[in-house]
């Protein structure tokens, strides 16, 4: 039986340090539970995190490279949603 | 390098006033240094440039658990067996990050695995030279892994997003690899018997021209490296690393109270490098062509690892069907 068939899985590892899971990586495997234990050989060889999360890659949806303007441009203009864009007095400046 | 002479596909540098739109605004975007992900655009041969290189670069890390394998079980001792063994997981994970990251180019694993085993896909010259005595392990970590640190560490910086990532995770491993390397050296020229001072000298002997050629072929006149070098899949050029290389591993070779077996290597205050002799090219493309000492070693037991894992491989499959199906069954029957 070939491997190919395999279905992939996108790896998440939440870190010690109490952030939320971040991707990885991805890893082959037959089911969820085979994935889990590859994932766990594959990215945390070094103590890296605490708990693991495999999804497959195809229960993903994303946004299309055509659509990052649509998306994402809007709030580069908004630059009075950052804290910097208020000058205040040098005595209260490190509100 | 890892990756050594990829085919660009491209016999000469296209100019912009030859590239249709897509490829301008894809040049624009890497000039920008905004990296390429895999649902963007990207001109074809850049594509299949990537593939070639990163699962060359792939191919290599799986190839290079070999000549490190067959010292595991004559390490001196238990602690180096230990450390030994896990560079060659390392080595392992590093192949299946680079796998992933070919993949999202749209080739299968499979299809690269297929392409290493018959030959078809190249792997880095240096893993076709033997690994005979135990100072062989501290100069493959130090030197081997050294200049592929080099390398990588640029290479963090590559166009690809997913390319890039991988190296990132990689470098952060590696170092691990060069400094037990250099440490097993240092005990043994420190600590060891005239026979094992010896050893360390062969092993540095053996080893060190290989190293060098581990960067490819000289710059000029490789139309493959400008290419790279625009598509900024290569950062550096191979003769710019290599010297990086030397630079900074003469004086870790002085404290170890060795020499390089090079009469024309020496400090040259001008340019504030390293002069070396030169390369036997010869050498190298005779490696390359599959003609090193062990090229047909390294390819069947790679295949016949591969083919002594196919009963692995269907019982675990064989069991996730079995699992799927109770599952199915239990849920008809609620």
């Amino acid at each position: 039986m070939s491997t190919a068939d395999w279905p992939l899985f996108e790896v998440f590892i939440r870190s010690r340090h109490g952030l939320s899971h971040k991707h990885v990586g991805s890893v082959h495997a037959v089911d969820a539970t085979s994935a889990l234990e590859n994932a766990r050989e594959l990215y945390t060889r070094r103590n890296e995190g605490t708990s693991i999360w495999v999804v497959p890659s195809n229960a993903i949806s994303a946004s299309a490279p055509e659509q990052k303007d649509a998306l994402f441009s809007s709030p580069v203009e908004k630059i009075y949603r950052h804290p910097s864009f208020y000058k205040l007095p040098a005595e209260v400046d490190k509100m | 390098m890892y990756a050594q002479m990829v085919d660009t596909g491209v016999k000469s540098l296209k100019h912009r006033s030859e590239m249709s739109a897509d490829e301008q605004a894809f040049m624009a975007r890497i000039d920008n240094e905004s990296k390429i992900e895999p649902q963007d655009w990207m001109p074809d041969a850049y594509r299949k440039t990537l593939v070639r290189q990163i699962s060359q670069h792939a191919h290599s890390e799986i190839i290079g658990m070999q000549p490190e394998g067959n010292w595991l079980t004559r390490a001196p001792t238990i602690k180096r067996k230990l450390q030994l063994a896990a560079k060659i997981q390392d080595e392992c994970g590093h192949g299946q990050y680079l796998y992933s990251a070919a993949e999202t180019l749209g080739v299968g694993r499979d299809q690269l695995l297929d392409q290493l085993h018959t030959g078809k896909a190249k792997y880095s010259s240096i893993f076709n030279y033997p690994t005979l005595n135990w100072a062989d392990m501290g100069a493959v970590g130090w030197l081997v892994d050294g200049a592929a640190i080099v390398n990588q560490v640029v290479l963090q910086r590559t166009s690809y997003g997913p390319y890039s990532r991988a190296m990132i995770r990689i470098c952060k491993e590696e170092s691990f690899h060069q400094r037990q390397g250099y440490e097993i050296l240092l005990t043994m020229m420190q600590k060891g018997t005239p026979a094992q001072k010896d050893m360390v000298q062969d092993a540095i002997n053996r080893f060190w021209w290989p190293s060098l050629m581990m960067f490819g072929p000289n710059d000029d006149a490789s139309t493959n490296s400008a290419q790279s070098l625009a598509w900024k899949i290569k950062r550096k050029s191979n003769d710019e690393l290599r010297q990086m290389f030397i630079d900074q591993t003469v004086p870790q070779l002085e404290v170890l109270g060795c020499t390089a077996p090079d009469p024309d290597l020496q400090w040259n205050p001008e340019t504030g490098h390293y002069d070396f002799g030169e390369i036997d090219w010869s050498e190298f493309f005779n490696v390359i062509k599959g003609n090193g000492p062990c090229n047909k070693q390294r390819l069947e037991k790679k295949v016949k690892a591969h083919e002594n894992g196919t009963w692995v491989r269907d019982a675990a499959q064989a069991y996730a069907t079995k699992q799927q199906a109770g599952a199915a069954t239990k849920k008809e029957a609620s």
